[in-house]
């Protein structure tokens, strides 16, 4: 690495992108100096161990992350709008599609997902954190940085440049040269730690920390798919960061596991890439699914049917996303009896989903049904979705695979699930917790016009692509000739892309505008809503609940409001409350780990030694520490319950 | 801490385990290393020390046998095992026409 290479050059657009970055971050610390409020970030977010906080955060970068991830997407629809563009070169556009696929799904949807996790599952379960809140700050620290670390490559060093899979050899030394893949490596490494403890984390919280009464079969179903989500992400991370590691090692110490020569395997990255790289997608689309049964039941004003059912097939949904992984590589040439077998693995996954779709169907039959926001989303997903999930058991059949593969038929379908599953269920999960996170409604004009802007966009951009995959366009191209006859489908699709656009922008004002003027939600239950979150305030007390609730039913807070005619607290009953101390060591931590991670990437080892020093010290300090958190008095309780109520 | 939930008084189950560990790693990469031995044998060697291994942690670190709610552990065991054969006879299956 020369020091004349370290700052990426020679891109009007980067330069741009410099000076955006410099002016955002003297910006910021302006702002925070101006209002002296260092120490309130410091005191009340970056040592938080709140669940409900960690989870906004979470957000918070998850929608920063859908804007870079975004302006990825339309630098590409502005180079394919036409043919022969000059708009971006071949290497800028290898690296753009790169950054644009690691980053929604792994920077953008799994953090959005994990955030409404966060804030959500305690309340749900009637719980007062998560079971390591501790750890639960580590994760999210973990995965700020990770993130940090792979988005930085765009102006240091330069970015990744091998596809969000990275496949080998492509992305050996051998024919990538800079330090882009080395980023994805080890930043894809520390966030995907963060991830896995996460995963650790809401499993023992949803096993262990349900409130009394509240059995398996009484959880809500957005629990429900975020209990399995936790397996997948126990039994698949960890392929992840073993592939991961073996690459880091190809890279930076020239073994051979995955190269051509010397006995390495290239395919073997593929696979394990795979193995890990399907319940990845389940992973983001079962709480997905878990979102919109919630919105349905809440906005059908029903029970959601088939809850049995509906168990049953996320746990066979589970179960499948394990034995289809090579369905992502039929074109391998593995042979008729793996690509066969694989084949009908993956239609089976087409059954439990099926079931799920005429379950939220049914929900929806004779129910009393509110068209606010986060309804419309839901709605919207079905149609949308069943496109996605219809065109995938077509790209299901091996010996039809060798003519959708890698073509814009198989891009048009997976953005059909991930947007239409994925990205819909977190803006619908947005607009229905929004209140829970911060006190007050999005405003439901302006999410509409999000919605139909976002949603029709969303076909005009995506649907030509399923045709242009049919006439032979392939990803991953940078440009094609004016005689392929593709112009006019590539225009209307950016056209639908830049409509996607301005839905986003839409969404941003609202956020503003509703902090500014939105109705302010003072009942905290603003959608008359069925689950324990709807029993606590908006937002709600930072240890959640007074009293642990006692739950009699599904649709816990649904029964108290018929029973009892809502959550009823007894002052008698109030004890103090046993809470976890804040803690700064995860943010410094993880800080350390991104400086080993930087040291890696550019094998600086002995930044990368002093970084790793500073991990161990941490988990050494963190093993001698005795701190059992602290206790609310109850006379404290009375005042912040008070307090809270009052919206003050 | 056990099922009858009080705390050793020195941790020697871990620290036995820990010592085990050790030097069962440092024999297999002996065995793999310098031992001279033929290529099939150091394998089926090196595969029997990871698996007396894995249970040797999954006794001494990871507390299998002493959980009340053992119908859960089981689940878990078998799954765990499901997903490790998916995995490991699954690729070689898979990647066996470039082996």
């Amino acid at each position: 690495m020369k020091w004349s290479e370290f700052f990426v050059t020679g891109e009007p657009l980067i330069y741009a992108a410099d000076v955006a970055i410099v002016l955002t971050m003297v910006g910021i610390v302006f702002v925070l100096t101006y209002f002296k409020k260092w120490k309130w970030l410091w005191n009340e977010w970056l040592t938080t161990v709140d669940h409900k906080k960690i989870g906004v955060m979470y957000i918070i970068c998850a929608v920063l992350m859908l804007f870079r991830g975004g302006v990825d997407a339309l630098l590409m629809r502005a180079q394919l709008t036409a043919p022969n563009m000059k708009f971006l070169d071949a290497q800028h556009y290898n690296e753009i599609f790169t950054t644009h696929g690691t980053i929604m799904i792994l920077f953008m949807a799994m953090p959005f997902i994990i955030g409404l996790m966060n804030i959500v599952v305690p309340l749900q379960i009637g719980a007062r954190d998560v079971a390591f809140p501790y750890l639960n700050a580590l994760s999210f620290w973990l995965f700020f940085f990770g993130a940090l670390l792979f988005n930085i490559s765009f102006v240091i060093g330069g970015s990744p440049d091998a596809g969000w899979t990275a496949y080998f050899p492509l992305a050996s030394n051998e024919f990538s040269h800079g330090v882009g893949n080395n980023y994805y490596a080890v930043a894809l490494q520390i966030s995907g730690i963060g991830t896995l403890m996460t995963g650790i984390n809401f499993l023992v919280t949803i096993l262990k920390m349900r409130a009394p009464g509240m059995t398996l079969m009484r959880m809500p179903m957005f629990t429900w798919t975020i209990l399995i989500t936790c397996v997948l992400i126990i039994f698949a991370f960890p392929v992840l960061t073993v592939a991961l590691a073996l690459m880091t090692f190809d890279r930076l110490f020239d073994t051979q596991f995955f190269t051509m020569a010397n006995g390495g395997m290239s395919m073997l990255w593929a696979n394990l890439f795979w193995i890990w790289g399907h319940p990845e997608v389940y992973i983001v689309i079962l709480p997905a699914f878990g979102i919109f049964s919630e919105v349905v039941s809440t906005f059908a004003g029903k029970r959601l049917f088939g809850y049995k059912a509906m168990v049953g097939s996320i746990v066979g949904i589970a179960f499948l996303s394990f034995i289809v992984w090579v369905h992502h590589f039929f074109t391998m040439g593995a042979g008729p009896a793996v690509n066969s077998a694989f084949s009908i693995t993956t239609m089976a996954i087409a059954i439990p989903t099926g079931v799920k779709i005429f379950n939220w169907l049914f929900t929806l039959r004779k129910g009393k049904i509110r068209f606010t926001t986060a309804m419309l989303w839901s709605l919207a997903f079905i149609p949308n979705f069943v496109i996605g999930g219809v065109t995938g058991v077509m790209l299901a059949m091996a010996a039809a695979d060798y003519q959708y593969h890698n073509s814009y038929f198989l891009i048009a379908h997976f953005h059909y699930v991930l947007i239409a599953g994925t990205v819909f269920a977190c803006f619908a999960g947005l607009h229905y917790w929004y209140p829970k996170m911060f006190g007050h409604i999005l405003n439901e004009r302006l999410g509409k016009w999000t919605f139909w802007l976002f949603m029709i966009g969303f076909n005009i951009c995506f649907f030509p692509m399923y045709f242009l995959g049919l006439m032979g366009m392939t990803r991953r191209m940078y440009t094609y000739s004016e005689g392929l006859g593709w112009t006019p489908l590539n225009v209307v699709a950016t056209v639908g892309a830049a409509l996607m656009g301005i839905g986003f922008i839409v969404l941003c004002y609202n956020i503003y505008y509703s902090a500014r003027y939105g109705e302010r939600d003072m009942t905290g239950d603003p959608w008359n809503g069925r689950t324990l979150e709807w029993a606590t305030a908006s937002p709600p007390v930072h240890y959640n609940f007074p009293v642990t609730p006692v739950v009699e039913d599904l649709d816990a807070y649904w029964v108290m409001k018929k029973k009892y005619g809502g959550f009823q607290v007894k002052e008698e009953d109030l004890k103090p409350i046993h809470m976890p101390s804040n803690s700064g060591r995860p943010f410094w931590m993880s800080v350390a780990f991104f400086v080993a991670g930087f040291g890696l990437v550019f094998k600086w080892f002995a930044l990368a030694i002093v970084g790793a020093l500073f991990i161990v010290l941490g988990l050494i300090l963190r093993s001698f520490e005795d701190d059992d958190g602290y206790y609310i008095p109850i006379d404290e309780i009375k005042r912040m319950e008070r307090a809270a109520r009052k919206g003050a | 801490m056990g099922a009858n939930g009080h705390h050793e008084s020195f941790p020697w189950k871990h620290i036995i385990g820990f010592v085990l560990s050790l030097v069962l790693t440092f024999a297999a990469l002996w065995v793999a290393l310098s031992s001279g031995l033929p290529l099939k044998a150091v394998i089926v060697i090196i595969v029997v020390f990871a698996v007396i291994q894995a249970s040797l942690q999954l006794f001494m670190f990871m507390h299998v046998n002493e959980s009340d709610s053992g119908r859960i552990q089981t689940f878990n065991m078998a799954y765990s095992f499901f997903i490790a054969i998916v995995v490991v006879a699954g690729s070689i299956w898979v990647m066996q026409f470039v082996l």
